[in-house]
């Protein structure tokens, strides 16, 4: 049974520093993603958990047992790759089969793994295919049944569906969103994509060259980030970021100046005993797009503030229509209703739920802590 | 039904541009002749009989077709003092160019797998030392490689020159194969890795199956280079096991008396033809295996 620890995990290429010292519990049937841009890090510690890059220093376990040394093919491990690595000149069946014919699996436990496989990825009239004559959603569906034909405890996998087009993406991830729920087996997930990660995940873990900044649930990735690093790389359109200024003008507000005029935030209750800290100095205000609306259209019982901006460019895509402003030299994202858009160049009353903003020291870029109010 | 259809970049019609095509293709004709010229002389000439040589031009065509000579040429015109035509020699050469081939292939294919795929440290300066090998002109090996072959008792004989064309030309088949594997995914190898297979087992199994493109090049660049080969022949063999490039030099070299032209040139052709053969059969592919970058998985 496995959970999974990496413990002062690095790895070095040359001179090069990739993972600079991660530690990481996994539980057992977690489904852990691994989220971050680009070269950041994300295939290399996952080579290392399956045994395919050497540790530079540090320890993994897999379950009870340390797998520093142990080769890929013992690790009890299967792995799905980004751009399928299925092997060409074999038949689909002999793809999936391979692993258990180097095994020496007997051949009617290969063709009963094989069977239950392909009926249950729906691949069953593709066997005697080459990889070249299948789509690539087919072919994913190949490489998924080459790891789950290893029946192992864990499964790792690297960006699957990167090079799948847009709806067969949202299709599969749903299908291995139920493979998951089905098989409880611990999974590691990489991926670039951050809608991916809170759709799939347990836990996220947002990496950054080659450390982790924040490893928690979807949604406390989402509404509690540690840093703007993990505020501005996860969501879709990305939180908005405005500089502001801590000002005492009855209570403490928020100022933000610019061409169109001075706007001045209210200071959310459960952050006014951390903001006060920076009185007459900078943060950084987050606001996401979802946060900001049509005057008169929030929820009530949420503090708002309604401030005014032009609308510079409209973007519908179709359930939510986002607009574009200008505010504090920041080009902002609202995310309205469609029916409440306007057109472009016009004047727009904004209304932000201030309950969702959130305060960024600018120098580490942490996220301000609620405290709890002192009456 | 349209009247022309031609597939590819649309081409303005006008005066000026046939003009400019009729040139070109002009052009290219005389450097098709340009090219052929020796190899038609070189038929003509074997086919007909000395009279006809000394009396008509170099172009003229063969009167009476005669092969006479060119089974003189096979198996009894004199080698030095061996009168049994070039038909040991091509033995000879079979009997080099085969193994020759067979080993620097396939040493080139695991040297590129293992150079590609399992980087190890110090790879990237082996391959450039090999790399290096392929600028190396052939007579600076000349002197290391007798003693080497001396040493080995092999100086002499045809297993030795095997030896020497593998050795040489492994810089070359790594080469060949280094690119083509480097253009081959290594999620496909760490796949097979996780799978449970071994570096010859993913070499076999996995690897060499997806190569004959970068296999075609590679015959086909070993067997023209080692077949036409002279130097190593001269330098490496004596007499009964020299190839047959050197036996064709020593056959056009001991003719006493009056020089059989005809014999001389079927001498030729039949040096040239195993070289000709590949090209005609397999030059398609060695432009395809020349040109197959990416291999889709
Ligand atoms: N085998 C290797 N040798 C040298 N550098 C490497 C190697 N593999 C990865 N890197 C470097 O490590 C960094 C992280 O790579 P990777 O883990 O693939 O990033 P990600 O998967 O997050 O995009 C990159 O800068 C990459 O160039
Ligand atoms: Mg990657």
């Amino acid at each position: 049974m496995s959970d999974i620890r990496l413990r002062k995990v690095r790895k070095r290429f040359g001179a090069n520093e990739v993972i600079k010292g991660i530690d990481l519990d996994i539980e057992e049937g977690e489904f852990v993603v691994l989220v971050g841009p680009s070269g950041c890090g994300k295939s290399t510690l996952l080579n290392l958990v399956s045994g395919l890059e050497t540790l530079s220093t540090g320890d993994i376990f897999i379950g009870k047992r340390k797998v520093n040394d142990v080769a890929p093919k013992d690790r009890d491990i299967a792995m799905v790759f980004q751009s399928y690595a299925l092997y060409p000149t074999k038949s689909v069946e002999d793809n999936i089969t391979f692993g258990m014919v180097t095994r020496h699996v007997p051949k009617e436990a290969r063709e009963k793994a094989l069977a239950e496989v392909s009926e249950l990825l729906h691949i069953e009239t593709l066997l005697t295919r080459k990889p070249g004559q299948l789509s690539g959603g087919q072919r994913q569906r190949v490489a998924m049944g080459r790891a789950l034909v290893r029946n192992p405890d864990v499964f790792l996998f690297d960006e699957p569906l990167s090079n799948l087009d847009a709806k067969l993406r949202v299709e599969m991830r749903t299908e291995i969103k139920k493979l998951h729920q089905r098989l409880g087996k611990t999974v590691i997930y990489v991926t670039h994509d951050q809608i991916e990660a809170m759709s799939l995940a347990s836990r996220i873990a947002v990496m950054d060259n080659g450390t982790i900044r924040q490893f928690a649930p979807p949604e406390a990735i989402y509404e509690e980030p540690v840093d703007l690093f993990v505020a501005s790389f996860i969501g879709s359109p990305s939180m908005n970021l405005f500089k502001v200024r801590v000002v005492e003008k009855s209570g403490l507000r928020l100022e933000v100046t610019d061409e169109e005029g001075t706007i001045q935030f209210p200071v959310p209750v459960a952050l006014a005993g951390s903001a006060r800290a920076y009185l007459d100095r900078e943060l950084y205000l987050g606001l996401r797009p979802e946060t900001i609306g049509r005057e008169g259209t929030q929820r009530p019982g949420r503090a708002t503030f309604g401030f005014e901006r032009m609308i510079d460019v409209v973007e519908p895509t179709g359930p939510d229509t986002l607009l574009v402003f200008t505010l504090g030299g920041i080009e902002a994202i609202a995310r309205v209703h469609p029916e409440d858009k306007a057109p472009v160049d016009t004047r727009y009353r904004f209304e932000v739920n201030m309950d969702g903003a959130k305060l960024f020291d600018p120098e580490t870029g942490k996220r301000l802590h609620p405290t709890v109010l002192k009456i | 039904m349209r009247e022309r259809q031609v597939h590819g970049i649309v081409r303005p019609k006008n005066a000026a541009s046939t003009a400019l095509r009729l040139i070109l293709f002009a052009v290219l004709g005389l450097f098709v002749l340009y090219y052929l010229m020796p190899l038609i002389v070189m038929v003509v000439t074997a086919l007909k009989p000395l009279e006809e040589i000394r009396t008509g031009t170099l172009l003229s065509l063969p009167r009476d077709i005669t092969f006479e000579p060119t089974l003189r040429a096979w198996n009894s015109a004199c080698v030095g003092v061996r009168c049994e035509g070039l038909k040991p020699y091509v033995w000879n050469s079979i009997a080099m160019v085969i193994p020759a081939v067979v080993l620097s292939t396939m040493l080139g294919a695991i040297n590129g797998y293992a150079l590609t795929k399992w980087r190890f440290r110090g790879a990237a300066i082996i391959f450039g030392l090999m790399l290096f090998g392929a600028f190396i002109p052939f007579q600076v090996v000349l002197l290391p490689m007798a003693r080497t072959l001396g040493a080995m008792g092999l100086a002499g004989t045809v297993p030795g020159l095997v030896l020497v064309h593998t050795v040489y030309g492994l810089a070359f088949t790594t080469l060949f194969f280094r690119n083509f594997f480097i253009s081959v995914s290594d999620g496909i190898v760490q796949a097979a890795k996780v799978d449970g297979a071994g570096f010859f087992g993913i070499f076999f199994r996995i690897v060499l199956p997806m190569s004959p493109p970068a296999i075609v090049v590679t015959v086909i660049w070993q067997f023209t280079q080692i077949w036409n080969d002279f130097l190593f022949g001269i330098a490496f063999t004596v007499g009964d096991s020299n190839p047959v490039t050197v036996a064709l030099n020593n056959l056009v070299a001991s003719s006493t008396g009056v020089k059989e032209y005809n014999v001389d040139m079927s001498a030729a052709i039949i040096a040239a033809i195993p070289t000709l053969i590949v090209y005609v059969f397999a030059g398609k592919y060695f432009i395809r295996g020349l040109s197959a970058g990416a291999v889709k998985g």
